[in-house]
């Protein structure tokens, strides 16, 4: 790792309406220990929210938290909008409770990676730091 | 730094409000010991002789396999406990008797010998159809009360046809909008004979404003009705995180329908004071405990302020508990919780009737004990987690199914989650007596120190001017954050082991069958919401929409016009739409 490398900046996210937030934020909390900078963006978000926050922070990845089960049109709603604005280069990923089945079609779809129940925190880190790199500046 | 607030603020609670009496403090000593002064001595030496021969011998051998115990709150648990660990319990004073004050030991005198607790499965999911069946199904089975969970868009206030709404139509709850879909929710259920609770808070006073008005429609007067709303606000703000405007008119809202109901529902709990959520998000048994009852005497006090007697609404409040792994502190979570809100009704707010003192409860097992790793073990946990219930003397219970990592329960998930009910009340004898752990040295010392824990928070929120006051500033919300970062932590170094998580693994788990919600559930939705939108006056909802208005304005009740609204058929949406034009949509900053 070079040390000109910049720290990653993560957006933890939690888009939809459901209030479970027990886990976007222990992530939150845990992914700043691990040394990234990390936004989160507080509950009950639209993807149009969440993609705006990522611009504007400027971020390398975005974390998505769900627990509704509304993932399948979530998902994919905040990477194609994410596509839409050319930030193609921002990675997704995210967890919660997400069935085994909806895995390989979320991934499909442009998620790079979806931690399921029962991950641990270091698994996420570990992963961030294999996968997620700085983006150019434009 | 915490345990000097908590000091400082036993010292002037209360705080500036002087309407505000203080929070009875836990006894500190028997008045009537049990045991004499000189046999407590001989017990002591006798322990401590037990603990230089016998204990010191084995553990020169092989030492304990931790340095020290403690529950899942932090509890202390010495090597053995005895009569001389429980110095300050008075039995007269602080156990007694079934049904009798404190109610330590249940808030009846015959508990599961004269009935059994209500067994009522929490459902809903899809279109009020999909729902209505599964009730049939359930009280077919034997289920004893119904229990309706909505979706989020319902929760949250919005239309299925709200951009908000996207993607949640029925995933989490039923679907409902309108009072056509009460009536398909509850059609051919005899709503005189069942009752009906309804997992529902910010838009609760909706939801029974709609419950109401297709009772009367079938001609059954609201007096008769029976059941519960949760329409606990405070932990919507520290927990669960489903809300419309700010706390302040939120709980306003909630208090008018405690009023409304205190007159004209008799039979209705118009509020169930959870723990449940504030425990899911992290909080500890003493958390939960303490954050939910001071969730509780803020309502109180709030209607004793608006001039209500406080025997005329306490008896018809309603707790409901999580009931998590830690098997012997959540049965002393429930003795502590009656004994203190019994203590706190007498002595801080002069309720005199039995009713207002007694502290009934609902119970759900912990969904967040639940592992999606070996799905079939959640059975097991749940059983024993039904068992702490029981055993703590709860009224109602829901046992989780062993599916509800992933989605809401199965047909086959939720009928196992009854039968483990089935099965402690009819094969293990819980229910042949009546709380039968009391005088249990460990269980009699959890309780106490779960009673002085929690009585230390609530000191704390006192000297803060209040639960919606520190509700506020965050206070809650940040010690549950701690204590649920704390427990992760404990989980990812090994120190707390959950079986198939981080330890007992195994390579691949089966699959199992799982609940899944289509999209054409929200099509059906949508279309039944432009039928109705069509089909009833405008000018009608017009009309009823500014009456709601004028009493959010006003500082009138709004439970009335309400219930003229949703006779109206004015959907839940454009009630809550109102709302948010006197008050404002509420937003919580992204802290963490």
């Amino acid at each position: 790792m070079s040390q000109k490398e910049r720290t990653l900046r993560i957006l933890v996210a939690k888009p939809g309406l459901d209030g479970h937030d027990r886990g976007a934020k222990i992530i939150a909390r845990a992914l700043r220990d691990g040394g990234f900078e990390v936004i989160y963006t507080g509950l009950h978000q639209t993807p149009e929210m969440i993609v705006a926050a990522a611009l504007q922070e400027d971020v390398d990845a975005v974390g998505l938290s769900i627990m509704s089960g509304a993932h399948m049109t979530l998902f994919p709603a905040v990477i194609d909008l994410l596509k839409a604005q050319g930030a193609t280069d921002v990675t997704v990923f995210g967890g919660g409770i997400i069935p085994q089945d909806d895995v390989p079609r979320l991934k499909e779809l442009g998620t790079a990676e979806v931690f399921l129940p029962g991950s641990s925190t270091q698994t996420i880190i570990d992963w961030i730091r294999g996968h997620i790199h700085p983006r150019q500046a434009a | 730094m915490s345990s000097n607030t908590a000091r400082e603020a036993k010292g002037k609670a209360p705080a500036a409000d002087p309407r505000r009496k203080p929070t009875p403090p836990a006894p500190d000593r028997a008045e009537h010991p049990s045991w004499s002064r000189e046999e407590l001595q001989r017990i002591l030496a006798e322990r401590e002789a037990w603990s230089a021969g016998e204990l010191a011998e084995v553990l020169a051998r092989a030492p304990r396999r931790r340095k020290a115990f403690e529950t899942d709150s932090g509890i202390p648990i010495p090597d053995v406990l005895d009569p001389a660990s429980l110095p300050e319990v008075d039995f007269r004073r602080d156990v007694g008797y079934p049904g009798r004050y404190p109610f330590t030991r249940g808030p009846q005198p015959t508990m599961y010998r004269g009935r059994l607790w209500t067994m009522r499965q929490f459902a809903g999911f899809g279109s009020p159809e999909d729902t209505n069946q599964r009730f049939k199904y359930l009280l077919s089975h034997g289920m004893t009360g119904l229990s309706t969970a909505f979706d989020m868009p319902a929760l949250m206030g919005y239309d299925p046809d709200h951009p908000m709404s996207r993607g949640e139509v029925g995933k989490e709850g039923v679907s409902v909008a309108t009072l056509r879909d009460f009536e398909v929710l509850f059609g051919g259920i005899p709503l005189a004979d069942v009752t009906t609770s309804m997992t529902i808070n910010a838009s609760a006073v909706i939801a029974l404003a709609m419950y109401v008005a297709v009772a009367e429609k079938s001609g059954v007067p609201r007096a008769k009705l029976g059941g519960t709303v949760q329409a606990d606000m405070l932990k919507e703000y520290i927990a669960q995180k489903e809300w419309i405007v700010g706390p302040r008119p939120a709980v306003k809202m909630m208090c008018d329908m405690i009023e409304f109901c205190a007159r004209e529902m008799p039979r209705w709990n118009p509020v169930s004071i959870s723990g449940y959520h504030i425990r899911e998000a992290g909080a500890t048994a003493v958390q939960e405990l303490a954050f939910t009852l001071a969730d509780g005497l803020e309502y109180v006090q709030l209607l004793v302020d608006r001039g209500l007697d406080v025997d005329s609404f306490a008896g018809r409040l309603s707790f409901f508990w999580d009931v998590h792994n830690d098997f012997f502190e959540e049965i002393a979570k429930f003795r502590a919780a009656r004994r203190i809100w019994a203590r706190t009704l007498r002595e801080r707010f002069g309720a005199k009737r039995r009713e207002s003192l007694l502290l009934r409860t609902h119970a759900q097992t912990a969904g967040v004990s639940l592992t999606a790793q070996q799905p079939y073990n959640n059975v097991v946990r749940v059983a024993l987690q039904g068992m702490a219930a029981v055993l703590g003397g709860t009224q109602s219970l829901h046992t989780n199914s062993l599916d509800e990592t992933y989605a809401l329960p199965t047909e086959d998930a939720v009928t196992i989650a009854l039968r483990t009910q089935q099965i402690i009340a009819c094969e293990s004898g819980a229910d042949r007596v009546v709380d039968p752990l009391a005088g249990s040295y460990f269980v009699e010392y959890l309780t106490n120190e779960m009673e002085k824990r929690a009585l230390d928070y609530i000191h704390r929120i006192d000297a803060m001017g209040g639960m919606l006051r520190a509700v506020e500033e965050g206070f809650p919300q940040k010690e549950i954050g701690e204590a649920a970062f704390r427990t992760q932590r404990e989980i990812e170094s090994g120190d707390r082991v959950i079986v198939g998580i981080n330890g007992f693994r195994t390579e691949a788990d089966e699959p199992i069958a799982l609940l899944k919600i289509d999209e054409s559930v929200a099509r059906a939705q949508v279309e039944r919401l432009r039928a109705v939108r069509s089909e009833r006056s405008a000018e009608a909802v017009k009309g009823a929409l500014a009456g709601v208005e004028r009493a959010c304005r006003d500082g009138a009740n709004v439970m009335p016009p309400i219930i003229e609204a949703a006779k109206a058929y004015a959907s839940l949406g454009e009630i809550s739409d109102v709302f948010r034009k006197v008050w404002g949509q509420y937003r919580e900053e992204g802290r963490f």
